[in-house]
């Protein structure tokens, strides 16, 4: 059996409890050095995974050798393996940023890191949903405590709404769990896709109770409208590095969608074919409205932030709503460049805040930066890609999804919002970037200045906006492999069903 | 059995959405205990009810679905862990943000007081 597809998760696992050692917990120096090459091992760990992927090979791990589907799998795809890098890539950013002097505000900072990296890798690696709701628990517990980090009264409160309605949202997805188990009987994804072929008139509709159930906490989980209240002023008030890793954490919520959506209630499910996919391209419209409106009145950058965050979840969940192979494969490529800008503007903000002594990162006219110049290069470029002007990803990716949404009234609504959405976009970068850069007062105060590393990793996660654009070629064609494989796995859900090593 | 089974987690489920809806922290803790309760005994009766049924297979007798058993079992210690942390959190914000509202700040035409 190929052991590598477990790297991801045990890595940070082992990394995790590693720091917890007093011979490391006691010195920061020594739990950076062991944070950022941990997260650099993890970053290669899961290349060689994608790169095992992409040559069309499925990795499939019966964990304890018990065959699905009564056994955990891990199921290591095109689809799988593309999230993780990007979460590890992530991880990596994060953390040299944190290395930086954020890690030092309260305990725990690095092994909390960890365990959050090892929930997200596994929500993208397990082929169990009650695997699935166990990996959501452990990323969710770490970003609880990370989120209050530091302390301070911003983040107790913001804290308080984070966790309770997580809690409840954790209570629904066990409620969904527990339908699905009494209807189908199974709790392997590959093997529900077959049993829901095969239900009764009167499991029909226990399971779509249960479905949509399920679908409403990834909904949760991914600031779909009428549940993203609670992402902004989280966002917004979380650590810098913290909360550019919780970039990705609306994309689990989209992953664990498209992942139910195409392989469960896909083409053969009967009655249950596409369950819910028209909920989700209403709402996914409606949030495209609201980000827009939130966007435009954004008072402070990490609130912009978290406002683009939104704008790009409903984006994604206009192009997986409509439901075309064409418009998913967009979804792929604009996810991977939103998350990776998403992150970066977070950081950029959060430098920004570091610099200007009391306005911190609100977007009124206050101290001048201690190093305009770079933190503007910076900002300029993330404004490019995240409103979506091209040469840039964000363009590539917007240009994509629009693209692929080509019949009449599904266009009608779809455009006209998409752009909308990149208007307020300009309009609010334009506006935060002359208050910040050109509206401030005295020179700039290079005791102020933020430490290299800081820039590095913001540097990392931008490369991604011209890289992206200069290699769309081949990752149009891997996302589109990846689409293709989705449907096969759609077909036949036999092939993602491990069998243990034959003796 | 199943009527009364139902009727249990259903009347759990009700009261802990009333409290989960309630303003304050401790409510909430409460709230987010009961349907927990609402919860596990959902996932327990997932693997239907089988009366008098063997603990041991190849008994004889009608056993009951293992799974959802240890399923619960799982929910079990992931609730006690986040009921434990929203304990800490309450007390937190109580101590943080001066009052024990969800908000941090207390209604103010609520009529009460301080």
């Amino acid at each position: 059996m190929n052991h590598l597809i477990t790297l991801p998760i045990m890595l940070p696992l082992l990394l995790a409890t590693l720091q917890l050692l007093p011979v490391i917990e006691k010195s920061i120096e020594r739990q950076r050095l062991i944070s950022v090459l941990g997260s650099l091992s993890i970053v290669i760990a899961s290349v060689a995974l994608l790169i095992s992927a992409s040559a069309g090979n499925v990795t499939l791990y019966a964990l304890g050798n018990w065959e699905a589907p009564f056994g955990i799998q891990l199921v290591g795809d095109r689809l799988s393996s593309m999230m993780v890098v990007l979460t590890s890539i992530l991880l990596l950013a994060a953390n040299l940023y944190a290395s930086a002097g954020d890690d030092n505000q309260g305990r725990y900072f690095y092994p909390l890191m960890m365990f959050q990296a090892m929930g997200i890798n596994g929500a993208f690696l397990t082929g169990d949903i009650f695997n699935l709701f166990v990996f959501f628990e452990i990323l969710l517990i770490a970003s609880y405590s990370l989120l209050i980090h530091g302390g301070g009264k911003h983040k107790t409160s913001a804290a308080v709404h984070y966790v309770f309605l997580n809690l409840v949202g954790s209570a629904i997805f066990l409620f969904a769990l527990g339908i699905i188990y009494g209807t189908l009987g199974t709790l392997n994804m590959a093997d529900m896709a077959l049993r829901v072929r095969e239900l009764n008139e009167s499991e029909v509709q226990l399971a779509k109770i249960g479905g949509m159930m399920l679908l409403s906490v990834f909904a949760l989980k991914a600031a779909l409208l009428p549940l993203q209240f609670w992402l902004p002023r989280t966002y917004a008030s979380a650590p810098g590095p913290v909360v550019a890793l919780f970039a990705i954490m609306t994309k689990v919520g989209i992953y664990s969608i498209i992942r139910i959506q195409s392989l469960i209630f896909g083409d053969s499910a009967g009655a249950l074919t596409d369950l819910g996919q028209d909920w989700i391209w209403v709402l996914a419209l409606g949030t495209l409205i609201i980000a827009t409106l939130g966007v435009i009145s954004a008072p402070s950058v990490k609130r912009l932030a978290a406002h683009l965050v939104i704008l790009s979840v409903g984006t994604l969940l206009v192009a997986v709503g409509f439901g075309t192979a064409e418009s998913l494969s967009a979804a792929l490529f604009y996810a991977v460049h939103s998350t990776l800008a998403g992150a970066a503007f977070f950081l950029i903000g959060d430098i920004i805040a570091e610099q200007r002594e009391r306005s911190f990162d609100r977007i009124v006219a206050g101290r001048s930066l201690a190093q305009p110049m770079s933190i503007g290069i910076l900002f300029f470029v993330a404004a490019l890609t995240l409103i979506g002007m091209p040469p840039l990803s964000g363009f590539i990716g917007k240009f994509l999804i629009m693209k692929s949404i080509d019949s009449g009234s599904a266009l009608v609504w779809a455009w006209p919002l998409l752009l909308i959405g990149s208007l307020a976009a300009l309009v609010a970068f334009s506006r935060a970037g002359s208050t910040l850069f050109w509206r401030s007062n005295g020179k700039p105060d290079s005791s102020k200045a933020s430490a290299t590393r800081k820039f590095i990793a913001v540097g990392i996660l931008l490369s991604a906006a011209p890289l992206m654009s200069l290699f769309a070629g081949p990752i149009t064609q891997y996302t589109d492999a990846t689409v293709e494989q989705l449907q096969s796995f759609e077909l036949n859900p036999r092939q993602i069903m491990a069998k243990g090593v034959q003796q | 059995m199943e009527l009364l089974i139902s009727l249990i987690i259903g009347l759990l489920t009700a009261v802990g959405v009333f409290l989960v809806l309630r303003g304050r922290t401790f409510p909430i803790v409460l709230g987010l205990t009961v349907l927990s309760y609402a919860v596990n005994l959902f996932i327990f009766s997932a693997g239907r009810l089988v009366m008098d049924g063997a603990a041991v297979l190849n008994s004889g007798l009608a056993t009951p679905d293992p799974v959802p058993q240890a399923l619960v079992l799982t929910a079990i210690v992931i609730g006690f862990a986040m009921t434990a942390f929203a304990v800490i959190l309450a007390i937190r914000a109580r101590a943080d943000l001066g009052n024990d509202h969800v908000d941090g700040r207390l209604p103010e035409q609520s009529g009460e007081q301080k």
